[in-house]
């Protein structure tokens, strides 16, 4: 296989607070490769949107890489600051954000968000990107996009704002797109057609895509591997199919179970007990020990390895015919 | 966006009615005039004929109207002190208190603007927090020992500039104004200095908080993952929206200039309008006194409905809601 696009290793973000120093990314690895969609899930605190944070170096101080290495087309970029890490911004790395509704500015057209964007980072002319910012529009299936290019972002929908800013984040050609939770905000009557509309896109342009949802319907549907994040660590990573069908991860099989698209036919949702450990409170061992029935002293004791692909971070990982 | 502009102006002309009756509820309540236009020796005809010839004999419906026709006209009748025609008295008053007002509100702007960028941008940073601190100084010390510090330091002690006065000023067409001689300007930077210092530090604080505040926003969050420069996500994105909700706070800052020019009119002898007031207050001038609030009344009317206006070209939510589109 060719190089992947990004590559994360060993990568762990932290920040300094009152309580000492918490890690909400705790040595996560994972490639992505070009076309390629790896979703991204995990409970809410779990360090999904941290780890896409450090990757576009949009870290709110003082969260810092602390460790590990980011790679981007053969680059390392985790230790680039200011300006070399802003060319990348946009130009190699798209984001696309939960909310249409606060992402775009208010005051400003929408064409004129899309020239100003590719004129930072592309070499042409303020009309060739005029002419661009309507093609880009009419990409991402925008009615009337010679006309629309000049409405400002409260004359859309809020679909249709989610469409301007997928418009956005790919109009200077990134090969990679960090998709925060996309459709969290949506209706869902149209969240299938954004995510469709974002793997139409990234498949036709080879572009990788971290998704990062809740959904599992998303992650079923629209991924090619899954990367299921616990407590800042990456419990499992795996093809999609294998995760979702044959969990190994204790975490990743009550996640599964605990969805309505998993457990269809079951009469009642599977609640996983307790909750996910506070981040200044993580016990020692495994981190989901507290709540796995499977712990042992081991698993209280030894910390587990970290994975890689095909694996999940488990000393007794699950196998097909067991079941909880 | 018409029926808008009409629905203000008919408020602004609702607003003007009230002032318009306060004032004029001066001249029945305030003090009598007679017995300061007329001296000691004075016949009981005397008193009736000047009563008459200003009007006060008639019933009080009566006057309002007089006084408000009068008033639309530019008419506000005569000064008991000095005899003259008031309008004549303002018009020549007028230039002194715009010029000052005009100065110290540019200042305001211009400086509180800036520096209220310069600390949200860097709100870390050593300079900015010294600026922040300094501000607190601004915002606390009154008008008058402002006015008083500046002079003690630059007109008594160094000798650089004037204490008082405007300088030589130039007629221009009726018009007197000191921008043209090098006296005047010297005369303007004391006294302007002193009127807009508080309006600065008011609007350098309130740029700065909204600034940070528009910092937070996703959409600067979404202009800096698209790699936008660091000028552009500061000053397109995040000065603009910022923009909107200080836009109303200078307007009424800038009325608030020429409300309190009185103040550092007093301290530095500047012969404009505010001194004329109070004046005016010293020998129950009412025709005087109505005029001047009439006059400021005007502009912070006008400048509120410019400031509306100005709404609809920043805002497009605005021009969408408000003519009903979409
Ligand atoms: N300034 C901070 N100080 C301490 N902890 C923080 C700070 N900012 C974030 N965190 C913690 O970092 C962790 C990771 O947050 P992150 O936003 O990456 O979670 P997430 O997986 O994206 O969750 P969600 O699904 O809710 O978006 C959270 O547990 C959060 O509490
Ligand atoms: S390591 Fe132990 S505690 Fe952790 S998930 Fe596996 S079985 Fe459960
Ligand atoms: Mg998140």
């Amino acid at each position: 296989m060719a190089d992947p696009v990004l590559s994360i290793r060993d990568l762990s973000v932290e920040i300094p607070t009152r309580h000492g120093i918490v890690r909400p990314v705790d040595g996560v690895s994972y490639d992505i490769a070009a076309g390629e969609i790896l979703g991204v899930v995990g409970e809410s605190g779990a360090g999904k949107s941290m780890a896409g944070n450090a990757v576009i170096g949009l870290l709110n101080p003082p969260a810092h890489i602390s460790k590990g290495e980011i790679w981007l087309n053969g680059k390392r970029i985790d230790h680039l600051t200011g300006d070399a890490m802003r060319r990348l911004r946009g130009k190699e790395i798209g984001m696309v954000f939960q909310d249409p509704l606060t992402s775009l500015n208010p005051l400003l057209r929408i064409g004129d968000q899309l020239t100003e964007t590719m004129l930072t980072h592309l070499p042409i002319s303020r009309s060739e990107a005029e002419k661009r910012a309507v093609a880009a529009l009419e990409e991402v299936g925008i009615p009337g996009a010679a006309e629309r290019v000049n409405s400002y972002p409260h004359e859309f929908s809020g679909g249709m704002r989610q469409r301007v800013v997928i418009a956005l984040a790919l109009c200077a050609e990134p090969s990679l797109i960090i998709a925060d939770e996309p459709t969290t905000a949506l209706d869902v009557s149209v969240q299938a057609q954004i995510i469709a509309l974002l793997r139409r896109l990234c498949r036709d342009r080879g572009t990788a895509v971290m998704l990062i949802t809740h959904d599992m319907g998303v992650i079923a549907e629209a991924t090619d591997r899954v990367a299921v994040m616990y407590a800042g660590r990456l419990a499992e990573l795996g093809p999609v199919r294998d995760v979702l069908t044959h969990p190994q991860h204790p975490y990743t099989h009550g996640l599964m179970a605990s969805t309505p698209l998993a457990s269809q036919g079951k009469s009642r949702l599977h609640q996983i007990p307790g909750a996910m450990p506070r981040l200044d409170a993580v016990p020692d061992g495994c981190a989901f020990n507290p709540r796995c029935p499977h712990a042992t002293d081991k698993c209280r004791q030894a910390p587990v390895p970290r994975v890689s692909n095909g694996q999940a971070a488990c000393w007794y990982p699950l196998v097909e015919e067991k079941v909880i | 966006m018409l029926a808008y502009i009409i629905q203000r102006v008919g408020q602004s002309a609702l607003v003007l009615l009230i002032v318009g009756l306060v004032a004029f509820s001066m001249f029945r309540f305030v003090g009598d005039p007679i017995d300061n236009m007329l001296g000691q020796e004075r016949t009981a005809e005397d008193i009736d004929r000047l009563r008459a010839q200003l009007g006060l004999d008639q019933p009080f419906v009566v006057q309002y109207y007089k006084f408000l026709e009068g008033a639309v006209q530019g008419n506000f009748g005569v000064s008991y002190r000095q005899g003259r025609p008031v309008a004549e008295i303002l018009l020549e008053r007028a230039p002194a208190t715009l010029e000052l007002a005009m100065v110290s509100g540019v200042l305001a702007i211009l400086f509180g603007i800036a520096l209220g960028v310069f600390t949200a941008i860097r709100r870390d940073g050593l300079l900015a927090n010294v600026i922040m601190s300094g501000s607190l100084i601004g915002v606390s010390l009154p008008t008058f020992l402002i006015g008083i510090l500046l002079i003690y330091l630059f007109s008594v002690e160094l000798g650089w500039l004037p204490s008082f006065g405007r300088g030589e000023t130039v007629d221009l067409g009726g018009w007197s104004t000191g921008f043209l001689t090098e006296s005047g300007l010297k005369a303007l930077i004391l006294p302007s200095i002193t009127l807009g210092l508080y309006q600065m530090t008011l609007i350098m604080r309130l740029v700065r908080s909204e600034m940070l505040e528009v910092l937070r926003q996703d959409y600067i969050r979404f202009a800096r993952a698209r790699g936008l420069r660091d000028r552009a996500v500061n000053f397109r994105h995040a000065l603009k929206n910022t923009m909107v909700p200080v836009i109303t706070v200078i307007g009424l800052q800038l009325g608030a200039i020429i409300a309190f020019a009185i103040i550092t009119e007093t301290v530095f002898q500047w012969p404009g309008v505010g001194l004329l007031f109070i004046n005016a207050i010293q020998f129950v001038d009412i025709p005087v006194m109505a005029a001047y609030l009439m006059l400021i009344s005007v502009m912070f009317v006008g400048i509120n409905l410019l400031v509306d206006i100005l709404y609809f070209f920043i805002d497009p939510r605005l021009r969408a809601d408000r003519s009903g589109g979409h």
